[in-house]
């Protein structure tokens, strides 16, 4: 699945487009398709996200999961401070990661 | 410590009213990202994997207390409660908010900071000597100096759009303790026989993809005509500088491509025609800052003695503590680098209480040096054991400085959006296989260096061990270097071979200790033993296969 990405612009914080708004959970990520250009453009236009990307993902029971270590680690925080994570009362939330 | 005048507090004011601008603008929608990411960059700005990064500039890694507690206090009131201390002996902070950022840059300008110049092809913070006034080998203080080229090198509109980055470094010593010769420009302070200062130019150093040691290119230039001949090494540059490749954009590809005679030729030129202009900042000038930086006012009858009854605190100072040119006085390393901890990282607690020592028992200084660490550089030798206690009550006691676990590692990975590979966990893992301090001791002193991507922040090539994090296929990888230094014997590190893994970068390092061990003559450090011996029996052990079981 093609999955868009970006960050707050003005919070900086990692965001993943949900087909209706943005969220900073990666779960709620949906598949773009051929519409991500399209998306994109019309995304930025309204200058709340920047340095938006059309990144590669793998929808599993468990969530969406991006192809790359670098948007797994975006998706999640800092791998050496979970206590920054989204949950960071979840010790196991980074497994999935590396 | 050099204190800001109204032309220096009125233009980081300025800044700050139209960095303010800026962002509003941009919030509102005014301007587009691609019209204010250069401008944000000029402000220290990035924006990295989770979320905006402000670089803020610590002038040759000096700070007052009121300042160093004032990065405490932004860490905690803008921030995440911590902040990370760099190689350019800057501090950055990761989680900084867009709308926030004119108001931090507010804050900083209250204790005469900023964030100008950390980010952009201009001319970077001027690193130094972390322990500069200080050292018992200094020869020549170089903070007048660095400071010279601070106010030089500040919005100077003539280098403001150089080819690429632009970092100088500058010490007073015989001993280099800033990695001076891996700079485009290094300049060290000397004397001649008959006890005349010079400023030795070394130019076209650097790290990075393609490592260079820079050559001499002048060898003993007036104090007076220093910055005439840097304003001669930057305009050759500037000219001639590659802008059609970011990759051979540094000044060491040009002074490698043309030779250093040719450079050196054409940098005598324009130094010649730049005299002509006076160009040169008056004597005055340097005179009035040197005031800035006259010795504190030691206590002369001060004891030299030092009571080691405690063995920790011993351990501390046989590790931590160097010696002053001021007898009765110190030189205290505070180690931000605890077994399994973040190299570089201070809590905003931490922070303040670094702070706190500073004005009771250093004369209101810090300094951070090249290697993450903090330096309290003119202690009482009888305040060192009550400094000690305070320090470990707040975990701040690593009596490891220049040991295997004070790593030097950029943020890699977990934070860089230009890393390959995680640094931060390598270092936390190294630091955990060798966590027994006698046995660091043994090892001696051993600079391990983790960089997270070709870039080289984390100083890979000039680590006795270096460690480079690259990419294979989306799968992180370690290649493993032997052999460098930054000091005066400057060397850079070779590849040992095929890559590792995570766990097998860690497993390859205790290998290359343990052929040091067996090998190392009296006396010799990891470096010296390798440097005698040659890769071949590191690379032997490194790569031997594993014997079967059974």
């Amino acid at each position: 699945m093609k999955v868009i990405t970006g960050s707050d612009l003005r919070t900086g914080d990692v965001i993943w487009w949900t087909g209706e708004g943005w969220s900073r959970h990666v779960n709620d990520a949906v598949d773009a398709g051929e519409h991500a250009e399209a998306i994109i453009a019309r995304e930025n236009a309204k200058q709340i996200v920047t340095d938006t990307q059309v990144i590669e993902a793998t929808q599993t029971p468990e969530g969406v999961r991006p192809a790359h270590i670098k948007d797994r680690i975006r998706a999640l925080g800092p791998t050496v401070r979970l206590d920054l994570s989204l949950k960071p009362a979840d010790p196991a939330a980074g497994n999935w990661v590396i | 410590m050099y204190q800001y005048d109204q032309y220096d507090q009125a233009m980081v004011d300025a800044r700050v009213a139209e960095f303010r601008d800026q962002v509003e603008r941009r919030l509102a929608g005014d301007i587009t990202e691609d019209q204010f990411k250069p401008l944000r960059l000029k402000n220290g700005l990035y924006l990295q994997l989770h979320a905006y990064m402000l670089r803020v500039a610590i002038p040759y890694g000096t700070l007052s207390s009121r300042q160093m507690r004032m990065l405490g206090d932004i860490a905690d009131k803008y921030d995440r409660g911590y902040g990370h201390f760099t190689t350019r002996q800057n501090i950055q902070y990761n989680w900084i908010k867009l709308q926030d950022a004119p108001d931090i840059l507010a804050d900083l300008a209250s204790v005469e900071m900023h964030a100008i110049q950390t980010s952009g092809n201009c001319i970077r913070n001027t690193t130094s000597d972390q322990f500069a006034g200080a050292a018992a080998d200094e020869l020549v203080d170089p903070r007048p100096y660095a400071e010279l080229l601070r106010q030089w090198s500040t919005f100077h509109p003539e280098f403001d759009y150089l080819p690429r980055k632009f970092k100088i470094a500058i010490i007073g010593s015989e001993t280099d303790r800033a990695a001076m010769k891996l700079h485009d420009i290094g300049i060290q302070l000397v004397k001649n026989d008959a006890g005349e200062i010079g400023c030795r130019f070394y130019v076209g150093g650097g790290m990075g993809r393609t490592p260079m040691i820079a050559p001499v290119i002048g060898d003993f230039i007036s104090p007076l005509q220093m910055v005439s001949y840097a304003e001669a090494c930057l305009r050759v540059y500037n000219r001639y500088g590659r802008r059609d490749n970011k990759y051979k954009a540094r000044i060491k590809i040009l002074v490698h491509e043309i030779g250093a005679d040719e450079y050196r030729r054409q940098v005598e030129e324009e130094f010649a025609h730049i005299l002509t202009l006076g160009l040169e900042p008056p004597a005055a000038e340097l005179e009035r800052i040197k005031g800035f930086f006259e010795q504190p006012g030691f206590d002369s009858a001060a004891s030299d003695d030092l009571d080691l009854s405690d063995p920790d605190f011993a351990l501390w100072v046989d590790q931590n503590v160097h010696a002053h040119k001021q007898p009765g006085y110190a030189i205290a390393t505070i180690a931000l680098k605890p077994v399994g901890g973040i190299p570089g990282d201070a809590s905003a607690d931490q922070i303040r209480l670094m702070a706190d020592l500073a004005r009771d028992y250093s004369f209101d200084e810090l300094r951070v040096t090249h290697a993450q660490n903090i330096v309290l550089p003119h202690v009482r030798k009888v305040d060192l054991y009550t400094v000690w206690q305070k320090l470990d009550e707040a975990g701040l006691a690593n009596a490891n400085l220049d040991l295997i676990s004070d790593i030097i590692a950029c943020p890699g990975l977990d934070y860089c959006s230009l890393a390959n590979a995680r640094s931060i966990p390598v270092a936390q893992k190294i630091s955990e296989r060798f966590a027994d301090l006698g046995r660091q001791k043994e090892l001696g002193e051993l600079k391990l260096k983790i960089s997270g991507c070709i870039n080289a922040c984390g100083h890979h090539h000039a680590g006795h061990i270096g460690i480079l994090g690259v990419d294979r296929k989306g799968v992180e990888n370690y290649q493993l270097l032997l052999g460098g230094s930054e000091g005066a014997d400057t060397s850079l590190g070779t590849i040992t071979g095929p890559g590792f893994n995570e766990d097998g970068i860690v497993d390859a390092i205790e290998k290359a200790t343990d052929v040091y061990l067996a090998q190392r003559s009296e006396g010799e450090r990891f470096l010296d033993t390798y440097r005698r011996i040659g890769m071949a029996p590191f690379k032997e052990a490194i790569y031997a296969k594993e014997p079967a079981n059974g």
